[in-house]
């Protein structure tokens, strides 16, 4: 039950994210320019400052993420269907896993076109240890979302939603940051240091099962309002 | 488990927003067989008794039973007995009428998924337009698919809000029908209204509510509009 209604809740986001493109395309859109805009100010002479791309992927990641937390959650109060899924006979926190699904999906699509964007522009060897960046990239980006959509989906009736939600998800995603940004610098590296990066994945998946279980426990009472 | 229950009853509930009184010590029963109706101005309380009676909304004092059932232990079983229908609706625009309804059917675990969709096509009277999206209907056909979808799942307790906005003569007719059949077979209905014409059509008892208080809990007796100018438009003024 609980598995099934958390596929159809993220299936559901997935169809409604394929007819209209909306979030996906001003995400990508919005993580591209601001590649870009960082690349312009830290890349002097085809090189860039030390560690710098790692840091850039990760503030285009967060960057993106609230972008996409906060539509996804717009399109769940525009007709108070937020309601609707609470509503249903199924574990609330199933409804949480089915939108913490579909935002780590959006996301991941959005990765896998700022990656080879940060190649490009940061002369990085994104190729060296492809799994274990894909490894980083997710871990980070399950911890980050899940507090996100926990935030997103508390402050969806909140008027001050838009401030509201980076005010209260960056501080606490920060560890996330910091893990993926050390991580994936180490990754980035001349030789690439796996170990290091190893590390640093390890303690991203500490973060995200404190934080997936966290928000899996107060999800039902945060929601009843 | 499955949970049944042939009433529901509100006892001295109060429902606080900060300093702000929603609801102050209301109490009533609602039976099976019976459409209770809501009345009141705006800013009542009307809604948010309606949103604590479907589990969203927690009170801050007094008791909901569902029969011998507590709020408190208000569960997916429970949940699985209540059809709402919100003022807002609750559907998705992007997604077709069809697509609306097997979501919510397939997310309530009901068997027959298709067939019932497709009855609900046909109540609402959507059977040529279900594959259509629903942001391209008027308010009044989404009117009539937020309401099958709340009856989809076949709900001991229906709760409606303002039902009968943005439909048609004819349509508010058919609904009127449909609410009274729902009645003959022991549903328990519970309708905010402020259309007091059709609600002397269609309730058997009104609770008339003002500032968050129960100020009359009779029967309608044909004469409801004179028990809402009693109750609220003479102390209003």
């Amino acid at each position: 039950m609980f598995f099934r209604v958390a596929w159809l809740v993220m299936r559901k986001d997935l169809t409604v994210e394929v007819r209209s493109r909306e979030i996906l395309y001003t995400t990508a859109f919005f993580a591209v320019a601001c590649v870009l805009v960082f690349s312009f100010a830290l890349v002097k002479e085809g090189r860039p400052l030390e560690d710098a791309a790692a840091g850039i992927l990760w503030i285009a990641v967060a960057f993106a993420g609230t972008l996409a937390l906060g539509r996804t959650f717009e399109r769940e109060r525009h007709s108070e269907t937020l309601r609707a899924l609470m509503l249903a006979p199924s574990p609330r926190a199933a409804v949480y896993v089915g939108k913490l699904l579909g935002i780590v999906l959006l996301l991941l699509v959005v990765e896998a076109a700022l990656v080879p964007l940060i190649g490009l522009l940061f002369n990085v060897p994104i190729l060296a240890r492809p799994l274990l960046l894909a490894g980083l990239l997710a871990a980070g980006t399950v911890g980050f979302a899940a507090v996100g959509t926990l935030f997103a989906a508390m402050l969806v009736r909140a008027r001050s939603r838009d401030v509201l939600l980076p005010v209260l998800l960056y501080p606490i995603t920060i560890p996330v940051v910091i893990g993926g940004v050390r991580g994936t610098a180490a990754l980035f590296e001349l030789p690439p240091s796996s170990e290091m990066a190893g590390m640093w994945m390890a303690l991203l998946l500490f973060f995200d099962v404190v934080f997936v279980t966290l928000s899996l426990w107060t999800f039902e009472p945060l929601m009843t309002e | 488990m499955k949970v049944d229950f042939e009433d529901v009853a509100v006892r001295e509930l109060s429902r606080h927003y900060g300093r702000r009184r929603a609801l102050s010590r209301v109490s009533l029963t609602c039976r099976a067989g019976e459409v209770l109706g809501l009345l009141g101005p705006n800013g009542a309380g009307k809604s948010t008794l309606l949103a604590i009676l479907a589990t969203l909304l927690a009170p801050s004092a007094g008791d909901v039973r569902y029969g011998d059932l507590d709020l408190r232990d208000a569960g997916p079983a429970l949940r699985a007995r209540i059809g709402f229908l919100s003022h807002d609706l609750h559907l998705y625009p992007e997604l077709t009428a069809r697509e609306n309804l097997r979501f919510f059917g397939q997310l309530y675990g009901l068997d027959r998924v298709e067939a019932r969709v497709r009855e609900a096509l046909e109540h609402a009277g959507l059977s040529q337009r279900g594959d259509d999206p629903v942001s391209g209907f008027s308010r009044g056909m989404r009117q009539r698919l937020a309401l099958e979808r709340a009856l989809l799942h076949e709900p001991r307790l229906l709760l409606l809000d303002e039902p009968f906005t943005g439909l048609d003569d004819a349509s508010v007719g058919a609904l009127v029908t449909r609410l009274r059949a729902l009645r003959a077979a022991g549903r328990i209905i519970v309708v905010v209204t402020h259309d007091l014409d059709v609600a002397e059509a269609l309730l058997d008892r009104l609770a008339v509510l003002k500032d968050g208080r129960l100020v009359a809990l009779e029967n309608a007796s044909g004469r409801i509009r004179e028990h809402y100018r009693a109750f609220v438009v003479s102390r209003t003024s």
